[in-house]
């Protein structure tokens, strides 16, 4: 692994990977079950440095943005380079919001430059909301048909500056990307992260978790998500490791995938893992009655021998059939973006495939605990990551208070948001709005949120705020969105519910109509973002002098009412 | 060449069939997350069958943010 103390960007750690190992892969791509693609390091760097001219004279260099809507792919991970070759600021988008969506963000991050794929920019460009973000002048579209009307796009691959392009330096603390936490809808939460926020994680992360040169990981999780951009690029690369992309991502391919391509590492969301297990645990069912209880035995001497570390070797013996199909390699299934249940977690320790959960944020720098698996605790989210400092802050009587974070890992603040950002870091610590507390081993514990936002199983954030716009001009007095933990505090992580609460006019009754508007207007969110139950509320809300509810207050009140018995379905 | 509304009602039956729901119980205008109770995992299911049966490749772009029969079918029936 390079030595990212001595480094003071990410563009010039990722420059020297480039160099250090050039005769190995460092990407391989597959579609449907067919490689397309296998680059070394001398390739892809062979591929940057031409877009990294063409951006260089377009003007592009420090202060410029550039954003990137791609699925995962090798284009994604050039261009990002190029990128920081030339000093510019990355601003990598989820690919999978809608365009309305993702024009709001290009607009608030002021990108002069649209990397994206063709299948995306032909929704991009035909939406209305285009004309908003005008400081977009280039856009850059891969893999265009021949014939295809590009809408005043520019071809990536013919894109290919005449000369050298010159290495742009860059200070530690100067912004590396802007990423995205959530926000459309509401005020977009655009993270400045800094080159020392990424070269300090990645230090960290691998002191646990390592790569080097011949480890595959399998990247599934979008790139522009934190986890994925820090172990399906930053990372491996700057440990001359490969990243296995699939264009088209079916179950039925990534399972082909880890035993084909010898999978080291994959991250996940639990939403995966938890169909993973069922998967496995249907196979185990359908076993002959003596086969299963042969299997049930065998898992339990893997339990018992691997209770107070894990011995991969021992359970890719004992365990043989059940690690082959994951490609008998695989070191350790990362899981991220959302709470996992503990079962689950033992479910696949108890096979032999160490399960790396943890608890982060992306204002943190992706991952704040990590579980060392020494032992493995599954109803824990492990212990502080090595330059972590973690408190718990204003504890309640079982010590359960608001998880803070001090480290090189946080972020430089919210872009163009310096109210929010002082909201957010106070005195140099974290407040992640997450309730937690320590145990004796110093592992953390995680005990619901004190924010009004939920995280779906998918690790996608969702601010209750951010969703109300869905029923603006709604027929009723007024409204509000409410995670329903909010109201009702759970002290848990799971199940996590959004609820649309409304007051109706005096005198008005709630009729089909507006039940079957509300469920209209619901449908046009995307459907993570969903409400999952409906409040009607008898009172008036509680109003600042400038007309605005007060969310707490209300929450407050709303409490008094019984859980089950007040939530309508929709 | 099928019609628009012979590929939404091959999609209808395909998901009945593969979700066990009641027959006839599925209309173009459903939201199939919420109808069928589905997670985004058992939609890419459906999308693999779906692309067997009309022997086309649906590229994942194509289906993000797509929840309802009716866009679903559309998007299938450009790739025919």
């Amino acid at each position: 692994m390079l030595d990212l103390k001595k480094y003071s960007s990410v563009g010039e750690a990722l420059r020297d990977a480039l160099e250090t190992w050039p005769t190995e892969v460092c990407l391989i791509e597959s579609d449907r079950g067919e490689e397309k693609q296998r680059l070394t390091y001398r390739n892809f760097k062979d591929k940057a440095l031409p877009l990294a001219r063409s951006l260089q004279d377009l003007g592009i260099g420090p202060g410029d943005r550039v954003a990137i809507i791609m699925t995962n792919q090798s284009k994604w991970l050039i261009s990002a380079y190029a990128v920081f070759f030339c000093g510019a600021t990355l601003v990598p988008l989820d690919f999978k919001l809608k365009p309305e969506e993702q024009w709001q963000l290009l607009k608030h991050s002021g990108a002069k430059v649209l990397i994206t794929e063709y299948g995306i920019w032909r929704q991009l460009c035909v939406s209305p909301a285009r004309a908003a973000a005008a400081a977009v002048k280039t856009v850059l579209v891969t893999e265009a048909p021949d014939d295809a009307d590009l809408f005043g796009a520019e071809r990536w691959e013919n894109v290919k500056g005449a000369n050298p392009p010159a290495f742009v330096p860059q200070k530690r603390q100067d912004v590396a990307c802007i990423v995205y936490s959530s926000g459309t809808g509401g005020t977009p939460k655009g993270c400045m992260m800094t080159h020392e926020n990424y070269l300090e994680q990645c230090v960290a992360l691998t002191s646990l978790y390592p790569f080097w040169p011949g480890v595959r990981y399998l990247s599934i999780l979008p790139t522009n998500h934190a986890i994925d951009f820090m172990v399906g690029f930053f990372g491996p690369f700057t440990c001359g490791a490969a990243v296995v992309h699939l264009r088209t991502l079916r179950p039925e391919y990534v399972r082909e995938a880890f035993p084909k391509y010898e999978i080291t590492y994959v991250s996940l969301v639990p939403l995966v893992l938890k169909n993973l297990q069922k998967g496995l645990q249907a196979r185990f069912d359908a076993l002959p009655e003596s086969k299963r209880k042969a299997f049930e035995a065998v898992r339990g001497i893997n339990r018992a021998l691997t209770k107070d570390r894990p011995r991969l070797w021992l359970s890719r013996k004992l365990l043989s059939e059940v690690h082959a199909a994951f490609g008998g390699k695989l070191e350790a299934i990362i899981v991220g973006g959302a709470f996992t249940e503990p079962q689950t977690l033992q479910f696949f320790y108890d096979l032999g495939i160490p399960v790396a959960n943890g608890y982060g944020l992306t204002e943190a720098g992706t991952a704040v605990t990590v579980n060392d698996l020494k032992p493995f605790r599954a109803d824990t989210v492990g212990k502080p990551l090595p330059g972590m400092e973690v408190q718990i802050r204003n504890s309640d009587n079982d010590g359960i208070g608001e998880v803070t974070v001090r480290s090189k890992t946080v972020m430089a603040g919210y872009l163009n948001e310096p109210e929010l950002t002082a909201e957010t870091i106070v005195d140099g610590w974290l407040r992640t709005g997450d309730m937690g507390r320590f145990d004796s081993t110093g592992h953390l514990q995680l005990f619901g949120r004190k924010k009004n936002m939920i995280v779906t199983e998918e690790g996608k954030n969702v601010y209750a705020e951010d969703v109300e716009q869905a029923f603006e001009g709604l027929k009723v007095k007024e409204f509000c969105v409410f995670a329903a933990n909010f109201i009702w505090p759970q002290r848990a992580m799971v199940n996590e519910k959004l609820l649309l609460v409304i007051h109706l006019e005096h005198g008005e009754a709630f009729t089909p109509e507006l039940k079957s508007e509300i469920s209209a207007r619901n449908a046009w969110l995307t459907n993570y973002k969903r409400v999952h139950g409906l409040v009607i509320y008898q009172e008036d809300f509680p109003l600042t002098a400038s007309l605005k509810i007060k969310r707490n207050e209300l929450a407050q009140r709303l409490s008094a009412l019984d859980r089950e018995q007040s939530i309508l379905p929709i | 060449m099928r019609t628009i509304e012979q590929t939404t009602q091959e999609i209808l039956e395909l998901a009945t069939k593969q979700f066990k729901v009641a027959a006839g119980s599925l209309a173009a205008d459903d939201d199939f997350y919420k109808k069928l109770g589905i997670d985004s995992l058992q939609a890419l299911e459906m999308l693999s069958r779906l692309e067997n049966h009309f022997r086309i490749e649906l590229p994942d772009y194509e289906v993000q943010g797509v929840s309802d029969f009716k866009t679903l079918a559309q998007r299938i029936q450009a790739r025919l």
